[in-house]
């Protein structure tokens, strides 16, 4: 064939992802002529349904974005207005909030490391085929994911969906003896997150690095998930309610998902790798020891090994979940009072995929008169492509189905969940060789 | 041997949640494996059987001129459709632009209109082709998603009740919180399935799994305005995630007929 021939790869529906999309790559020799990841999940416009609608409705509502991280939305929304409102959620309350998203980052990280990713790694079509040659890893799999949708249920009420979450706290707060039946089942959760982490760790990760720009949150002394300041590898170091003024989004033809950049550094990545990259110091003591024996060390510039990011997430996830509830004492209240007022309020909060933005233009009489989303996957969108490029080379030596597989594959690492088309994903590898 | 029956998934305009309940089934999640062949599940696997599939469960709503299409081919490859959630069987929160300007909706979201296609309506499966069976949620329970498969595996009908929430605070045995605190709860016309959670949370219940077999609406609305409520949140509440429900949809166009009079009237 000759050295500058076309091909195409095309994958028209993108399996285990959340949402609808599409990939297109046209390759020219070894070069990526065209990149193009298409989002044809029907819009749903959320943003515009929000206007007119009252201010305690916005958890409830901004949940059913994404029924795979609904609590992410419930966080981001409560935060966002409680900042308008100037009202501060405290104490046990505060630390309820950040059991809820151990619990719900336990699920998601699970689902993907196991149900979605780690069958790319070994070749597999999906989990119940890896289930039958490994069935002991799957079946520990699916008793962790339980445990993390155990912790949801209890306070959400329900795994999808929580209905206990409120603007200033929760409905109805839990009784020490309710959260101690937990304990049990997150500790064996935490030695079954370590053994796994080193299960994964001896996968073969393909040879890839770049250099990304990773954003994430920042906490003084908190591994991030409702609070902190946004902040880079590149030198972002923001408050939340700056990030307008550094990040722009586009919508282009292809995508009902519209494109997050950085005004003036351009793509950027969030998620799992980025977090731990940013926060490794904040991580557990457990999650820090195993990350130390397995022998990933930070800053990693492969996107394949954010497998092992949400590894370590997940034991600290478990580690941290068992601290809360042994420190829990029930607050007086279930919620703090809930004022109304004519203000504008800001969050960002990190769903499991990666920072999630939420702002709210309230009047004073509590009514919802603008509200602006932007998911961690849309974010991620120009990220995904750019790898997808640099992959160009290899993309072009290998037969189609396993090109295929291996651009699937790069998309992956990045767990896209695209039903969040507030604003995502099937693979197209066009190249016209053997002509 | 005999054949596996063929299980597909299909989704169309949803949060992905209610097919996510399946994987959420942790405990029975590999025998449902060895019990049908998984031959159409995207958020799953990359494996795609050919059709026909014998029991096809079909989750969101159509909104998109494409949509309306491609759900009369799952239909056509389908011996059983069962739709499963509130997009599904109602058409879903986003069937809230049905009662607004869907062109506006789009400008308010996206900066280039023109790159939308999307239909006026959001609006449920049966709409637009025969449906065996509709199980409402939003989400789902996960066990009544098993009851109504081990229902179609085994040639029986699904047992799954149509009674309102109610009921199940009175099998839980949770006091009635709109009798005893008046907190305004739309468990006397909803459709019951969640296991009345929001009671159980001290909140009154949202109306998730929509209307039940025969709801009073205007009924119950009299009681939440004589709760306090003001009418303007009484429509809210009716307009959220079954929005274009009938019962549903009717009350709130009553209610809001109701204040355009007292309106004129006071005037």
């Amino acid at each position: 064939m000759s050295a500058e021939a076309t091909r195409t790869i095309k994958v028209n529906y993108l399996a285990r992802v959340e949402g609808e999309g599409a990939l297109t790559i046209r390759l020219k020799g070894d070069r990526a002529t065209k990149v193009e990841l298409r989002l044809f999940e029907p819009p749903r416009f959320f943003e515009a349904f929000l206007r007119g609608r009252s201010q305690m409705e916005a958890p409830d509502i901004t949940a059913r974005i994404c029924g795979i991280c609904p609590v992410a939305y419930q966080m981001s929304a409560c935060h966002a207005i409680e900042n308008a409102l100037g009202i501060t959620v405290d104490g046990p309350l505060r630390t309820l909030r950040r059991l809820l998203y151990c619990g719900e980052w336990i699920e998601s990280h699970v689902l993907h490391m196991f149900l979605l990713h780690a069958p790319d790694f070994l070749g597999y079509d999906d989990a119940l085929a890896m289930a039958k040659d490994h069935p002991e890893i799957v079946k520990r799999a699916l008793r962790m994911k339980k445990a993390g949708n155990a912790v949801v249920a209890m306070l959400g009420g329900r795994e999808i969906h929580p209905i206990n979450v409120r603007i200033g706290g929760f409905y109805r707060v839990p009784a020490r003896s309710e959260l101690n039946q937990l304990t049990e089942e997150l500790k064996w959760g935490r030695d079954a997150a370590m053994e796994s982490a080193s299960w994964m760790a001896g996968l073969d990760f393909p040879d890839f690095e770049r250099d990304y720009e990773f954003v994430a949150l920042r906490h003084p002394n908190e591994y991030p998930l409702n609070e902190g300041r946004l902040v880079s590898n590149k030198g972002l170091d923001i408050p939340v309610q700056d990030y307008d003024n550094h990040f722009v989004e586009e919508h282009v033809a292809r995508s009902t998902a519209l494109h997050s950049t950085r005004k003036q550094g351009g793509e950027y990545q969030c998620g799992p790798l980025a977090r731990v990259n940013l926060n490794f110091d904040r991580l557990s003591a457990g999650a820090r020891q195993v990350a130390t024996s397995i022998g990933f060390t930070v800053p990693c510039m492969n996107p394949f090994k954010s497998l092992l990011a949400r590894a370590l997430e997940t034991i600290h996830a478990f580690e941290e979940a068992v601290e809360i509830i042994n420190g829990y004492e029930p607050p007086a209240r279930p919620n703090v009072d809930v004022p109304t007022k004519a203000a504008t309020g800001f969050s960002c909060t990190e769903a499991p995929r990666g920072i999630l933005f939420h702002r709210y233009r309230l009047d004073a009489e509590g009514i919802i008169q603008d509200a602006k989303i932007v998911p961690p996957t849309a974010q991620n969108q120009k990220s995904m492509e750019s790898d997808l490029r640099q992959l160009a080379s290899r993309l072009a030596k290998l037969p189609l189905d396993q090109a295929t597989l291996l651009a699937e594959h790069a998309v992956r690492n990045y767990d896209p969940c695209i039903s969040c088309s507030t604003h995502f994903l099937r693979l197209n590898i066009e190249r016209e060789d053997e002509a | 041997m005999a054949r596996k029956p063929k299980l597909a998934v299909w989704k169309f305009a949803s949060c992905d949640g209610c097919q996510l309940s399946l994987l959420d089934c942790e405990d029975e999640l590999l025998a449902i494996g060895e019990a049908v062949e998984i031959a159409n599940f995207a958020e799953v696997s990359r494996a795609v059987v050919r059709g026909p599939y014998d029991i096809s469960l079909v989750e969101g709503s159509i909104t998109t001129p494409h949509d309306a299409e491609r759900i009369h081919g799952v239909r056509r490859a389908s011996k059983v459709l069962i739709t499963i959630g509130a997009c599904a069987t109602a058409g879903g929160i986003q069937a809230l632009r049905n009662f607004q300007d869907v062109k506006e909706f789009i400008s308010i979201v996206y900066a280039r209109p023109e790159y939308i296609r999307t239909l006026a309506t959001s609006t449920a499966i049966a709409d637009h082709v025969p449906v065996d069976f509709e199980l409402r949620g939003c989400p789902i329970n996960k066990r009544q998603l098993l009851e109504v498969l081990l229902a179609y595996l085994h040639g029986r009908r699904p047992l799954i009740h149509r009674h309102s929430v109610c009921m199940e605070c009175k099998l839980r045995g949770t006091v009635c919180i709109m009798v005893s605190r008046r907190v305004p709860c739309l468990g006397p016309i909803t459709h019951a399935g969640c296991g009345a959670i929001c009671p159980l949370y001290q909140r009154g219940c949202y109306g998730c799994f929509g209307p039940n077999e025969s709801p009073n609406v205007s009924s119950l609305s009299d009681a939440w305005l004589s709760a306090g409520a003001a009418p303007a949140e009484v429509v809210r509440v009716l307009q959220t995630f079954n929005a274009a429900a009938h019962p549903f949809a009717d009350g709130a166009a009553a209610l809001a007929t109701r204040r355009v009079n007292a309106t004129e009237q006071g005037a």
